[in-house]
């Protein structure tokens, strides 16, 4: 129970500051210190952020399911495509980056062979791609997931080689000891070591994938949330490119609380990491 | 009977700098259920000979054969316990005492029935589904006991096992180990940098000198168990081995100055 009441008192605490932020923020409107086209109150972009939450139309169950009208709302249909382009992405640099990572981290050959095309390709930023990718993808969807997959795929490369790398050498002696070999030796002991760099590479990847994300809609998509803050910025709907983005800033926190909970139920068996 | 036989055996490593003999002209014939202890200062070979049993780095010459059969890697005939515990900290308690088997492939409800005996016999049932990061040393070295036990190997090699812990826990594991031997008829080959655990454990203490490691002195100890480390005869035997120990130690000392000098 202790435990429960100081995890309060810690959001409890956290919140004080983000208070005193929309306080003050709030203040410099309503005393006029700012044109509003330029800096709305937080009450306006709530307001504003209610609206784009909302649906358009008022619910008509001849057109379909109550479910279905409640998500019909801007800012759902927004963040559940960029949502969409992020988890499509990412599963696919992130899943062609694990393999070649384990066998880059495992065998020696493997790593001489990819490792100079690695480096050069690596420092190169999936932004750069965009001219590329709208050649070769044209509009919509397909660049975006090909600039996300890339922005994903060297973290989790690099984590997945050094987390194969550095496993404890005494584990594989003691796994050798008592008989395992190849696949078991991979299986259960090489990848369940690698874990925690492969976790946090695919932090470092989901991270990524999230800025990307949001560049790509503004160039090659025409919905999305980047692609909403783009658009409002062309009407001087300030009160709503703020709301797209505090829309975006909770979408990265709820992934990031997700990832913690896969986190520590993944390595609940790891030192120092109590919660 | 003879069970395992060392002859000839020599290790060389070969640094960037020099050439280390770690193991000079070592034989060695251990009978079946002896419990022996190599003794000796860091450095004197004694790990290094252990290694070689295991058979993670083979002698550089000579032979050593188990039951006739040479060894030549490592294999669960000759099951290990590690100063490090070298548990798998992803695996239960109950998961790394069943990982030999599981990998030997017998069926589970077998496996499940030695884990439990094991866990029984070590006092570990309360852990059970515990992760080794929530376990105190002296539990962790239990569980590294147990899952060499589950693969009912006739020899164990236990490199400085209980060296990492505090002096109760330790006596308590020796016991603990003397009442596993007498149990089981293994043979064990302890490493240990200790007098006094290898007085109060072994039926034979090898002591080894300084590089190049030889065999300085062979001996039985034939005091009866437990042993009382407050006799006479176990003192006896203390102050003897301790002399012999501290030369090599010396040796140690003086050539840690003397490289430290060339540096």
């Amino acid at each position: 129970m202790a435990g429960a009441s100081s995890s309060w008192r810690q959001i409890g605490i956290g919140l004080v500051l983000p208070a005193l932020v929309v306080a003050l923020w709030q203040t410099v409107a309503v005393m006029g210190w700012v044109n509003p086209q330029v800096l709305p109150s937080p009450l306006a972009v709530a307001e504003k952020w209610i609206a784009y939450l909302l649906p358009l139309m008022p619910y008509d169950p001849a057109a379909g399911s109550w479910l279905h009208w409640a998500v019909s709302g801007e800012l759902v249909t927004d963040s559940l495509s960029s949502l969409y382009r992020v988890v499509v992405g990412f599963l696919i640099g992130g899943g062609l980056a694990l393999p070649l990572g384990l066998a880059m981290g495992m065998s020696n050959r493997v790593y001489d062979w990819f490792n100079v095309l690695v480096q050069m390709v690596r420092p190169i930023p999936p932004i750069a791609y965009i001219p590329l990718s709208m050649l070769w993808f044209g509009l919509g969807n397909p660049p975006a997931i090909f600039l996300i997959a890339l922005g994903a795929f060297f973290p989790v490369l690099m984590n997945t080689i050094a987390g194969v790398r550095q496993v404890d050498g005494i584990y594989i002696r003691a796994a050798r000891n008592l008989g395992a070999s190849g696949i078991t030796m991979f299986a259960r002991v090489i990848l369940p070591a690698a874990v925690p760099y492969i976790l946090s590479g695919v932090r470092i990847g989901i991270g990524t994938a999230f800025i990307v994300v949001i560049v790509a809609e503004m160039v090659a998509v025409n919905n999305g949330l980047g692609f909403r803050i783009l658009e409002a910025r062309e009407y001087f709907w300030s009160d709503k490119i703020i709301a797209g983005m505090i829309s975006i800033g909770l979408i990265g926190l709820a992934i990031d609380v997700a990832m913690n909970k896969l986190n520590n139920y993944l390595l609940r068996w790891h030192r120092g990491l109590e919660n | 009977m003879t069970h395992i036989l060392v002859s000839q055996v020599n290790k060389v490593f070969q640094t960037a700098e020099r050439e280390v003999v770690a193991l000079k002209d070592i034989n060695l014939e251990i009978p079946q259920g002896q419990f022996v202890c190599l003794l000796g200062p860091s450095g004197c070979g004694k790990s290094t000979l252990l290694n070689a049993l295991a058979g993670f780095a083979p002698p550089s010459s000579g032979s050593i054969t188990v039951d006739g059969r040479a060894v030549t890697a490592p294999g669960p005939e000759r099951g290990m316990v590690f100063q490090e515990y070298a548990l798998f900290p992803w695996m239960t308690v109950a998961d790394n005492i069943a990982f030999g088997l599981q990998i030997k492939g017998q069926p589970k409800a077998q496996i499940a029935a030695t884990v439990d005996q094991l866990l029984g016999m070590l006092s570990l049932q309360d852990f059970r589904n515990r992760y080794p990061k929530d376990l105190s040393g002296g539990m962790r070295q239990r569980v590294a006991i147990a899952r060499v036990l589950a693969l009912d190997s006739p020899i164990m090699l236990m490199d400085e096992p209980f060296g990492a812990l505090d002096a109760l826990t330790r006596r308590n594991l020796q016991d603990e180990l003397l009442r596993i031997w007498a149990e089981l008829k293994k043979t064990i080959i302890f490493v240990t940098h200790s007098i006094e655990e290898a007085i109060y454990l072994a039926d034979r203490i090898v002591v080894m000198t300084y590089r190049p490691g030889t065999v300085k002195r062979d001996m039985m100890v034939a005091l009866p168990r437990l042993r009382d480390p407050a006799s006479a005869e176990f003192n006896a035997l203390k102050r003897e081995l301790g002399q012999l120990v501290m030369e090599e130690q010396q040796r140690h000392h003086h050539d840690e100055l003397r490289m430290a000098a060339v540096d």
